[in-house]
């Protein structure tokens, strides 16, 4: 029972993780990183910005007594009564 | 990638190891195809069969193409390009699953109609006016939100 040999390559037996590691290990990171860069970005700049534009020229008696004329407190009657 | 391919073996295999199959189709049920049945499919060899089992006990450089055609489709049922073949029973799948949606939607509306009662009096559109006025009036959100969209000087809302 002789057989002729069958040229086939041998396939890949080793190094199967690191490889995929060494391919998808840089693309997460720097998806990562752009989604947190997008976030920053985004969203809580924008937010700190509306924060300190509102508080910039915020007169809170001002407002206290548009609220108190807009008859919304129970501890104080709009100026009316 | 790997793993749904390592699971649709798996899955192929459990039909088969939950067969008692006990040699030839004389059984109630037979080895359901899979890549690695447990028993050759053609178990009655007629002599034609029989003389090529013969053959190929010896060099397989003798056999010609359709006798090893043939020495396969005495042990496998179907070849690889039959058994991976997709089907067309997702549009059976599809089609139910639209049906049963449309039944549920049919469902709904009759209980809109005969079971719920009315609606709470807080939906009436004078008093969701209301609603909002107090909320601009309070300030709700005055940062973001809602009072950050409602220009108090010109009493509308902001462009």
């Amino acid at each position: 029972m002789s057989y002729s040999k069958m040229s086939l390559a041998k396939p890949v037996m080793r190094g199967l993780l690191g490889k995929r590691l060494r391919f998808h290990l840089p693309i997460a990171f720097a998806l990562s990183l752009m989604a947190a860069a997008a976030f920053k970005f985004g969203v809580t700049e924008p937010r700190k910005r509306a924060y300190a534009d509102f508080y910039k020229n915020y007169d809170a008696t001002k407002e206290f007594n548009n609220m108190r004329e807009a008859g919304i407190f129970e501890s104080v009657r709009p100026t009316g009564k | 990638m790997l793993a749904t391919r390592a699971l649709s073996l798996v899955s192929k295999r459990v039909i088969s190891t939950s067969i008692c199959v006990r040699g030839g189709h004389g059984v109630a049920k037979v080895d359901d195809y899979n890549p690695l049945p447990d028993v050759r499919f053609v178990t009655d060899l007629s002599p034609v069969q029989k003389s090529l089992k013969e053959k190929e006990k010896g060099s397989w450089a003798t056999l010609s193409n359709d006798e090893k055609i043939a020495l396969y489709r005495i042990s496998f049922k179907k070849s690889f390009a039959e058994m991976n073949k997709g089907s067309n029973e997702w549009k059976s799948v599809v089609a139910g699953m639209l049906f049963f949606i449309g039944v549920t939607g049919l469902v709904v509306l009759w209980q809109r109609k005969f079971v719920y009662g009315p609606v709470p009096p807080t939906f009436e559109t004078e008093w969701k006016e209301k609603e909002l006025q107090r909320m601009l009036d309070m300030r709700i959100n005055p940062v973001e939100g809602i009072s950050a969209k409602w220009d108090y000087e010109n009493k509308e809302w902001k462009k």
